[in-house]
């Protein structure tokens, strides 16, 4: 565990910020938090400067909620909203080039079990459509041929929201945007579909409507990720901009999207669903 | 399979260590290089005339001598994944040619900003169309606004010196950049020279990433809260100043190189015969050639030195405006049309039109001695019924 570094020498605490020292008394390092108690704890992300009302702030709130293992875990990210959010975590961070996320995890993830053998150092991606399923495909694509041992999360607001509004490979069908000025041509990617036949061992598509279950499935993508293989989630957070919904809206806006396109839907191989199995059977009896 | 390897020195191994002759290949060099360098990871991707080394570098993986090794997806992955790699604590190497290096560029241009000491070796290639494999070497004027440390090899021995010293130069605290070792393909990657080689049984030590002035991303140094990477997200104020320090401080590091490079390879430039009317100045391959064309030269008792450029970032400006300061003309071999390294003397020294844009060859085809010996004799008014050698 990693825990020894982000405590405070003895001696140390009255010269350190108010807000470290709160995030390692009352924060998520070495403890389990439940989703259900945020805002009875010192979150690992507080302050970003998202648009109000922005879904994908909130899931990725929920994300750092429910990381197993807060102070061995590697952030990456790319150029889009999130990474907005991302950089100002109290988790290392990643941001390298244009859609390289899972070039750099890979890398990033062999180098850490060269070096530290007998510890889980968790490699999480969060990136956006644009990032992983047109710009970084390839290489989103490629990691999870090669099965490199980390999770990718795809916060989904179907649209270039960072450099003002452009349609992706997410774009549903028929959407006007910009780039697109006669509504996009073709499908929206099956990104879920592909992680499968790619070989990802477990997979979930999900519309942030229930944070007990968000936190369940990050946590699960995680463990799967350190044991079996790549691991995918496809979650998604709306534009409130881009898409003009008002912001009191948003939340009905994902529950409506949970009866369509995105409804719960969760994946994974015999070996990892008997794993969690075996995992869940010991936590009841604990 | 795999020789029993003892951790020394680096100034040992590569300074002082007893050192025996092979007549092996440029690949076979790079590989040489790499099996002594105690290499964490290594990331291929074919092209050629750069395959053959990521091949040998396979099999010092299947050895043991190297931890990890992949076939990357294209060059942006392999390029991305090295700094990833990097970042995550591990020594790192990859090579690549011509059109990789350009598809791996965006991601090669960042390391310098990203703080990533690593080697990448480049065996030149026609970059443009129409298509070619030949080594032209235009690709290499690509790299010299970035902040990497760029090394031009001009023979198999160069290209093991150079590779091997390129990861102690690079982890240096004061330095902290990515080296280039670049070489011309096929004239020095698939040719064999005399290679003076140190024992297979040494290695450096591993790279410690703690030594550092960035730290690594890996969850064991404090505090919790790290920015290593940070998008340049404030004001735009804010913007300009962190871009502009940080790039600063990256030509600042490329600078402080010199002093490394001096210590592992006796300096940025070579020079034969310092008190010469007439200089060739040359880097990689055309330094072979320019090395011939003097030699001619002196059998013919004319009064022509060489100034081999090791060195292209950081560049030996001082050493050139010394050497050069008394030479009547500068002739600049080059195997490519812009005539970069002709460009970059000529602005270093006053009086540039004492240097002589040329002899260039393209496309990669070879550089004949007689071009250099035309150039040298049109310089020295020496007129010739049949141009013939010696």
């Amino acid at each position: 565990m990693g825990l020894e570094y982000v405590k405070i020498s003895p001696g140390f605490e009255r010269y350190m910020p108010r807000d470290y020292v709160d995030l390692v008394k009352m924060g998520q390092f070495g403890r389990q938090v439940d989703v259900m108690d945020l805002g009875q704890f010192k979150e690992l992300v507080e302050d970003h400067p998202m648009c109000a009302g922005c879904y994908m702030a909130y899931f990725i709130r929920i994300f750092y909620a429910s990381l197993p293992n807060p102070e061995d875990t590697i952030v990456l990210g790319t150029a889009g909203c999130a990474r907005l959010a991302l950089s100002q975590a109290a988790v290392p961070f990643i941001y390298g080039n244009y859609g390289d996320t899972n070039a750099v995890a890979s890398g990033l993830k062999r180098a850490l079990t060269i070096r530290f053998p007998d510890k889980h150092k968790d490699v999480v991606v969060i990136a956006g459509d644009g990032g992983l399923m047109d710009i970084g495909f390839g290489m989103t694509m490629h990691s999870w041929f090669r099965r490199e041992k980390f999770t990718t999360i795809m916060v989904d607001n179907e649209v270039y929201g960072n450099t003002g509004g452009q349609e992706s490979g997410m774009s549903p069908k028929g959407v006007q945007l910009k780039m697109a000025p006669k509504g996009k041509q073709f499908d929206k990617i099956n990104a879920v579909e592909l992680a499968k036949v790619a070989g990802c061992v477990y997979v979930a598509k999900l519309s942030p409507t229930n944070p007990k279950r968000i936190a369940k499935v990050i946590r699960r993508a995680i463990l799967a990720a350190r044991h079996f293989g790549p691991t995918f989630i496809h979650a998604y957070t709306s534009c409130n901009i881009e898409y003009s919904i008002p912001t009191r809206e948003v939340l009905a806006d994902a529950r409506n999207r949970e009866k369509k396109d995105f409804k719960f839907y969760e994946w994974m191989t015999d070996e990892v669903k008997e794993y969690f199995e075996e995992m869940e059977k010991k936590e009841v009896k604990a | 399979m795999m020789v029993e390897q003892k951790v020394v020195d680096p100034d040992y191994l590569i300074l002082e260590a007893p050192r025996e002759r092979k007549f092996i290949t440029g690949s076979q060099a790079f590989a040489e290089a790499i099996k002594r360098a105690n290499v964490d990871i290594a990331i291929a991707y074919p092209i050629t005339p750069q395959s053959e080394t990521m091949h040998l570098v396979g099999d010092l993986w299947a050895q043991g001598y190297v931890k990890d090794y992949y076939r990357a997806e294209e060059e942006y992955g392999a390029m991305s994944a090295i700094a990833g790699a990097v970042r995550g604590g591990a020594r790192a190497f990859s090579a690549t040619s011509g059109p990789g290096l350009l598809r791996g560029l965006e991601a090669i241009v960042s390391w310098p900003g990203h703080r990533i000491p690593a080697v990448l070796g480049v065996m030149t290639r026609v970059v443009n169309a129409p298509l070619s494999i030949q080594p032209d070497n235009v690709e290499i004027a690509y790299l010299l606004h970035s902040g990497l440390i760029v090394l031009h090899a001009e023979n198999q021995q160069d290209v093991f010196d150079f590779t091997l010293a390129g990861f102690p130069i690079s982890e240096k605290v004061d330095v902290y950049l990515p080296v280039v070792v670049a070489t011309e393909g096929f004239f020095v990657t698939h040719a064999k020279g005399y290679v003076e080689l140190p024992p297979e049984d040494m290695k450096l030590p591993p790279r410690d990433p703690y030594k550092a002035p960035v730290p690594p991303t890996d969850c064991e140094i404090p505090p919790a809260r790290i920015q290593r990477d940070a998008p340049v997200q404030k004001s735009n104020f804010m913007s300009y100043l962190i871009h502009a320090v940080w790039q600063q401080e990256v030509w600042s590091a490329n600078e402080r190189a010199r002093k490394w490079i001096k210590h592992y390879l006796g300096g940025l430039i070579e020079v034969v015969n310092p008190k010469a009317e007439v200089f060739i100045v040359a880097s990689g391959c055309a330094a072979a050639q320019g090395r011939e064309a003097q030699r001619y030269a002196e059998m013919e008792g004319l009064n022509v030195g060489l100034v081999k450029i090791k060195s292209i970032r950081p560049f030996p400006a001082q050493e050139l405006r010394e050497i050069l300061k008394d030479a009547k003309a500068i002739i600049v071999p080059e195997h490519n049309i812009v005539g970069w390294l002709c460009k970059e003397v000529k602005a270093v020294i006053p009086n540039g039109d004492r240097v002589v844009e040329g002899p260039r060859v393209y496309g990669g085809m070879t550089l004949p001695v007689e071009l250099i010996m035309d150039e040298i004799y049109r310089v020295l008014g020496i007129k010739k019924a049949k141009k013939t050698l010696v």
